[in-house]
């Protein structure tokens, strides 16, 4: 069993040889299923932990404070605290909820973000399932997640719940389509829907940079669409702490906030993913032509730390729009979608569709 | 579905009326508006104000002139100098007495420096309001200097009851002229920042143009006074207009617009605080020598008659008024709160606008909810 960290690909095909020559196919399929569940299961709350404590201490910076330091150096146990806290706190039952919905809603929150997270490749043979049509399925997946906050704003019998999810309702069906668009454009570049072929199209150079302008535009608005789609500042009107107390989410407690929680900071990551895979190469080293030194340094470092650093860099760009921004009114935002960013986008996507035609790019 | 639509009298069909406070995070306190709601447009706001009514005014009945001090601080706490100053105006005028001018130019400072530090505070929750938390910090960092001036010379950080009938309680620090001189060196620097931060920023023009428009007549017939007041192009400092304490002495500018929508109003708060500076500027080197104080009786008996007194809090207009019967007591006292007034055009502003602007235009406001319950 080779193990060698810049190509999983032999390491797993070999687990996998040793499963199904011991074991029935079925039961091999089984235990296979379950390992991958169960690691995706151990860097779901590992990512969890991690982004709530780099929010709090980037916002913290922002804001001319520490952020965590008491529990443990540096405050790195601090948001582990905080979900034991939340773990042990009681529930508190809302006696005139819609009590199925409502104890429904959180979990559909969380098994969207969980199987949007399947498809991501993490690193060459880091890819739990690599469908043909990858980047749909993902977007397809993680939109599920407003089913859950329309539910729980339904369900909580509560009015600033309900006019929370009705303006996440509104505000992520209109950002879909830019959403779906800037992916679409990139798309037309790769000429592929599936991921690993993207990443792998991306080789000689990172779209963003051979994709010419359409591609950087595209980088744009999906940056503002997915920030929009994932209901972050300063687009959280579902949550809007000063108008709706806490929106869809006010009458939750304990473990079900704690989901919601969750969820929120794992779309960020899933959102970040994608960019990086997108845009900015997935887990390609960075490479620039004709400087074989500086490549074959660039190399050493092992694919999954480069998309994890690509995509952090992506996620504290988010958060520090989060934390500059004010937040725009429900009809801004829509108009900001409508009225801006879906025209631009469809020009954007006949631009790209040109610059491939005419074989513009790099 | 059907129990979240309340109807009864004076309630439209599909109107969605929901309850914003008492305990609510941007009513800053415990201010209930009762909103109409048809989708997210505000069609009528009804204010419900008394949660935290203490009865100021009745007390007042029963307390002598020095004690007095220590309710008007619980006012607008974040005007507390500048309301204490109003009542010692008031009794000094009463009985003639002329302060000296060292007593003037301190309360002078004094007012200026806490209408800096509520300023400060404002402009952190305003943003807060529109949910740009970064503002707080930014705020409270620069407001910190303030209070410890505060601390320094009066004693106490917000409610510093260090006016008294006659003068102040005590002389300055020693190092109170040089704190100022720093704080202004400092703040000048830091000033700009709001302006990067906040003034400038895309989605707060967005957010406050045109949202929450007050006429001037409106202004005026609904006694908006204040920054709020003047946004509207209501020329009602009255540091300006009625000087008192040494505000005759110094130059500097009512800031005046006519729009009279929720920026101005932002913005002719961040322009009064480059004015504030102003005012400290002039007056701080020039302290004159002399009492702290006039010596006073123990107890201060008001000549029968009515008095009042107004003086330009960091809200607006506050007014003092006391019917006195030469007791040591006065038979009433009443206070024309700013707020109360403020808060009493919101329907007008609101009205037709989103869920969303209310928390502009109340923020917009700068209300301070005991002032209004008193």
């Amino acid at each position: 069993m080779a193990f060698n960290i810049y190509d999983l690909t032999s390491f797993n095909q070999s687990i996998d040889k040793f499963l199904y020559d011991n074991l029935p196919s079925f039961w091999a399929m089984i235990v296979e299923m379950t390992i991958i569940g169960v690691a995706f299961l151990l860097f779901y709350a590992v990512i969890g932990l991690f982004l709530v404590y780099a929010e709090r201490k980037v916002c913290a910076f922002i804001q001319n404070r520490v952020g965590p330091n008491r529990v443990g150096p540096y405050g790195i146990f601090q948001t582990i605290a905080d979900f034991i806290k939340l773990l042990m706190k009681e529930i508190i039952p809302i006696r005139k909820a819609d009590q199925f919905l409502f104890n429904l809603a959180p979990f559909i929150v969380i098994i969207a973000s969980f199987m949007a997270i399947a498809a991501i490749p993490f690193g060459l043979g880091l890819h739990a399932i690599d469908l043909n049509i990858g980047i749909f399925y993902v977007m397809a997946v993680s939109s599920l997640g407003v089913i859950g906050v329309l539910l729980a704003g339904w369900s909580s019998n509560n009015k600033y719940s309900l006019i929370g999810a009705m303006r996440s309702g509104a505000q992520i069906v209109s950002y879909e389509l830019s959403v779906g668009l800037s992916m679409v454009t990139i798309v037309v570049l790769a000429g592929s829907m599936q991921l690993s072929e993207i990443v792998e199209a991306q080789r000689n150079g990172w779209f963003i940079f051979t994709g010419h302008v359409p591609a950087f535009i595209a980088f744009i608005i999906f940056m503002i669409a997915s920030t929009a789609e994932t209901n972050r500042g300063p687009f959280d009107l579902a949550e809007a702490e000063s108008e709706l107390t806490a929106g869809f989410h006010t009458e939750y407690s304990g473990i079900k906030f704690a989901f919601f929680f969750l969820a929120e900071y794992m779309n960020m990551f899933i959102v970040a993913s994608i960019a990086t895979t997108l845009f900015w190469g997935g887990w390609m080293p960075l490479h620039i032509g004709g400087w074989e030194g500086f490549n074959h340094v660039m190399d050493i470092i092992p694919p999954f730390f480069w998309y994890m650093g690509k995509t952090l860099v992506v996620i504290f760009l988010m958060m520090w729009f989060k934390w500059t921004f004010p937040r725009l009114r429900i009809d801004q935002l829509l108009k900001l979608e409508w009225k801006y960013l879906l025209p631009v986008n469809l020009f954007n996507l006949i631009l790209m569709a040109l610059v491939v035609l005419m074989k513009w790019h790099f | 579905m059907e129990d979240l639509i309340i109807t009864g009298p004076g309630i439209q069909d599909e109107e969605y009326i929901v309850n914003m406070g008492p305990q609510h995070p941007s009513t800053h306190g415990v201010l209930r508006l009762k909103i109409a709601l048809k989708g997210e447009t505000v069609e009528r706001i009804e204010p419900h104000c008394g949660y935290i009514h203490r009865g100021i005014e009745k007390m007042c009945e029963r307390l002598t002139y020095q004690q007095m001090i220590h309710l008007t601080d619980r006012m607008d706490y974040l005007s507390a100098h500048i309301n204490n100053e109003a009542v010692c105006l008031l009794v000094e005028n009463a009985l003639q007495i002329e302060v000296p001018e060292r007593v003037k130019y301190i309360r002078t400072i004094l007012d200026e420096l806490t209408r800096l530090a509520s300023h400060e505070l404002w402009w952190c929750a305003f943003g807060m309001d529109l949910g740009a938390l970064t503002t707080y910090f930014y705020g409270l960092r620069d407001r910190e200097p303030i209070l410890d001036i505060f601390e320094e010379t009066t004693g106490a950080r917000l409610l510093q009851s260090f006016n008294v009938p006659g003068g102040l309680m005590n002389d300055i620090h020693p190092n109170f002229q040089k704190r100022v001189k720093e704080y202004i060196t400092y703040f000048r620097k830091k000033l700009p920042e709001y302006d990067e931060l906040l003034t400038g920023n895309v989605i707060l023009q967005e957010r406050t143009r045109d949202v929450g428009n007050l006429s001037l007549e409106d202004a005026i017939s609904w006694g908006v006074t204040g920054p709020s007041g003047r946004a509207s192009g209501f020329a009602c400092d009255v540091r300006k207009h009625h000087p008192y304490s040494a505000y005759d002495k110094v130059d500097f500018n009512e800031i005046l617009y006519t729009k009279g929508d929720s920026f101005h109003r932002y913005d002719a708060r961040v322009r009064e605080m480059w004015e504030s500076l102003k005012i400290l500027e002039q007056l701080i080197d020039n302290i004159p020598e002399g009492d702290y104080a006039v010596k006073m009786k123990p107890i201060i008996r008001l000549p029968e008659g009515e008095y009042y007194q107004r003086v330009e809090a960091c809200r607006g207009e506050f007014g003092v008024y006391i019917l006195s019967t030469g007791d040591k007591w006065p038979y009433r006292a009443k206070f024309r709160s700013p707020n109360f007034s403020n808060l009493s055009a919101i329907n007008k502003m609101a009205a037709g606008f989103k869920i969303a602007d209310l928390v502009a235009i109340g923020g917009s406001l700068d209300l301070v909810i005991p002032d209004i319950d008193r």
